[in-house]
């Protein structure tokens, strides 16, 4: 080691690993992951949300998952809890969605209503 | 680096190592791999979560989810249920780590953490103690970089000075003045050493460190290196700490190929190495004099002081030696200030001080509090009280140098002045919780049978003296006791604790004098009416059946392994007061509770 800022290097690449660790209050991004979520292919969707999250140092967000929300049909299902606001749940999301909510939503704080159970649920009607 | 979704930190402290950790984290990578999570999810071997009551402890982020007892069969069910499916396995979670809505509660939410402040504990049980990065993660070998860079070592110790930070290893001598008088002493070699010869009966804070965040005390010591003017560290630990000498190794050779040991550290000319030397067990070794001779390769005896160590230390040369969780505390005063470190505490004592909790407590484990805290807090809320609901009766803290506090001290904030003022000592923090079934001479008579076998024998005082003692104690245990025998031990511990050579002598007697003090009706009882009014003591104890209760069934003579129940059946049996050897078989198989022990 000869410099502080080679230490900061060291630093900064594995606290993004190590993060997770940590008590965060941030957004939590919660994949539905039951078996009817996984075989509707919330698995690439849960891994695009971390491609995604990690892609923009997003270190307040964690991204986890659940068991079945309910709504089978709608699998993938993906809800966010962002603190202070009403839950957002998104249906039938795929991998080509998630920059969008991730930078909209999570970022931005706009919902990106055209993928929520409500505007899907009005569309049926 | 590749990222994970989630990780799996797995306990390797000493606790949760026995009780199979290994194993299950064998599973956990076998299961993983199984499902194709291998990628995504990632097994951790973490330093000591405390809790070792409920080990082995298992802790998945990001949820936080505190599973405890987790053995190798429940893996599969964790890694199919949580890690794929995302639900929680309520059934292994910590009894107090779930809300009601069966979500998990944050480690600061459980009444175990709640009152803990964890500063020389922050990196156990959050990072591999394996990996160097991860201590560089979060926010290691920082400290040592902004002592060689920016600080003079007159303010590095100025700094230690104004945090008010009191050695941890028992006598809680201020350690600024420490470093101070090291760094003044005249010498062309100086010396930092490190304590880790921990030895009280129970005691298992220094290895938790050791084991859980090794580069803590490593960064620590170079850090001291550079203050006093020192260029080589010797950690002395013991060598029936198996996993605390292996990490220590692994991290000295990772700081040495990062260069953060060895020469020309961060580019300046500071140089320091450090060695491990293994202490053979010996308890008189944790003394500093007598732990320099056995780092020197000799026997290890202490010698009178002064010279102290700062003066003429390891080979005759200015030596710096603190205990391992002082050298805990270190970097996190250089980082956040000494202020910050003096808000922690009481207005002597600073910071906080790591137990180990043990004894009749429903929490065994590791617990780290402001200095303050009352003993009622550790025992009732943290330590979950006393196992079926017993009386408290008393602590004994320092080990075998310190005393037993009694249930009227119960709401005395602990510090090193006040535990001392009450006849105990802080001592390396060894907490022993003691219920209503223990009788105060023996646990007296235990102690001090631990320091006759320790004494090293070089002063009479204490080889001689303290062997007096123990079998005065002994007399008094097995019913021989006489008036005049507690005068006889008041009269011995004052003389020993004036001439013995070292501390361990010194405060050989403390055991004795504090339980004299307290519990001196226990030691009547036990002189004057032959009787242990805890039911301890073997020689002055009966069983009787009690005519009454008993149906006349029988099981008790069937259990008694040395026939001394006889009787008819359906009428009261009787016990053969000079048959029976007081095992107790008897009383657990009498379904009536008819026998009683007097």
């Amino acid at each position: 080691m000869k410099s502080l800022e080679e230490l900061e290097e060291i630093r900064k690449k594995t606290l993004e690993s190590v993060n997770i660790r940590t008590e965060r209050q941030g957004t939590r991004v919660v994949v539905g992951m039951g078996t009817c979520g996984i075989a509707a292919g919330a698995r690439p969707v849960l891994l695009a949300f971390l491609d995604e999250v990690s892609k923009r140092n997003l270190n307040n967000v964690i991204v986890t998952q659940t068991g079945c929300i309910g709504v089978c049909r709608l699998e993938p299902m993906v809800e966010i809890y962002t603190p202070g606001e009403e839950k957002v749940t998104y249906v039938k999301v795929t991998p080509d969605k998630v920059s969008k909510i991730v930078s909209n939503h999570i970022v931005n704080g706009q919902i990106v209503s055209e993928y929520t159970i409500g505007a899907y649920e009005e569309e049926e009607r | 680096m590749q990222l994970y979704r989630s990780h799996v930190l797995v306990c390797g402290g000493t606790g949760c190592h026995s009780s199979g950790s290994d194993d299950v984290i064998e599973v956990f990578n076998r299961e993983l791999e199984k499902n194709n999570l291998q990628n995504e999810v990632k097994v951790i071997r973490t330093g000591c979560f405390g809790l070792c009551e409920v080990g082995p402890i298992v802790i998945v982020y990001p949820e936080g989810a505190f599973y405890s007892r987790i053995r190798a069969e429940d893996v599969p069910e964790i890694v199919s249920e949580h890690l794929l499916k995302g639900r929680l396995v309520t059934r292994l979670l910590y009894h107090d780590a779930v809300h009601e809505d069966e979500t998990a509660k944050s480690l600061n939410e459980m009444d175990f953490y709640k009152k803990q402040k964890r500063v020389a504990l922050r990196h156990c049980g959050v990072i591999d103690p394996e990996n160097i990065d991860e201590y560089i993660a979060f926010g290691g070998y920082k400290a040592l970089g902004k002592v060689l860079t920016e600080m003079k070592p007159e303010e590095v110790i100025d700094t230690i000075k104004a945090s008010g930070l009191r050695g941890r290893g028992g006598a809680g001598f201020p350690a600024g003045l420490k470093w101070e008088f090291t760094a003044k002493a005249e010498g062309d070699k100086k010396y930092v050493c490190c304590n880790a010869d921990e030895g009280d009966p129970g005691a298992f804070m220094d290895r938790s460190i050791l084991e859980g965040d090794p580069h803590s005390v490593l960064e620590a010591m170079t850090i001291a290196g550079y203050a006093v003017g020192a260029d080589q560290g010797y950690i002395y630990v013991r060598a029936e700490y198996p996993i605390a000498v292996k990490r220590l190794s692994i991290a000295i050779d990772q700081a040495k190929e990062y260069g953060l040991l060895g020469e020309n550290i961060f580019g300046t000319d500071f140089s320091f190495d450090i060695g491990i030397r293994l202490g053979a067990g010996a308890f008189v070794c944790g003394e500093e004099t007598a732990l320099m001779a056995s780092i020197e390769g000799y026997r290890g005896e202490p010698r009178p002081r002064p010279p102290f160590p700062a003066q003429k230390g390891v080979f005759g040369k200015p030596t710096l030696l603190n205990n391992v969780e002082t050298y805990a505390n270190i970097t996190k005063i250089i980082l956040d200030g000494p202020e910050k470190f003096r808000e922690i505490g009481t207005e002597k004592s600073k910071g906080t001080k790591v137990f180990a909790l043990g004894g009749n407590i429903n929490n065994t484990g590791l617990v780290e509090i402001p200095m303050g805290t009352t003993l009622r807090e550790i025992v009732y809320e943290i330590g979950g009280g006393i196992p079926g609901g017993k009386k408290f009766k008393a602590a004994q803290t320092g080990g075998p140098s310190g005393g037993c506090i009694p249930a009227e001290h119960l709401d005395t904030p602990i510090d090193y002045d006040s535990l001392i003022e009450i006849g105990s000592m802080m001592g390396s923090g060894g907490l022993i919780v003691m219920d209503e079934d223990n009788c105060m001479v023996d646990i007296a008579r235990f102690f001090l049978e631990f320091t006759v076998e320790e004494s090293c024998g070089k002063c009479p005082p204490c080889r001689i003296g303290t062997k007096r003692m123990l079998e005065i104690l002994n007399k008094i245990t097995s019913g021989k006791g006489e008036e005049g025998d507690i005068e006889k031990l008041e009269t011995l511990a004052k003389n020993i604790s004036a001439s013995a050579l070292c501390g361990l002598g010194q405060t050989a007697p403390n055991p004795v004098l504090s339980t004299l003090r307290y519990f001196r009706d226990e030691y009547e009882a036990h002189i004057r009416d032959k009787k242990c009014p805890a039911g301890v003591c073997q020689a002055l104890l009966k069983y009787v059946i009690v005519e009454e209760k008993c149906k006349g069934c029988g099981l008790c003579a069937k259990s008694c392994p040395v026939n001394a129940i006889n009787g008819e059946r359906k009428t009261p049996f009787k016990i053969d007061e000079n048959i029976c050897i007081k095992c107790g078989a008897c009383m657990s198989k009498c379904p009536f509770r008819a026998i009683e022990k007097k």
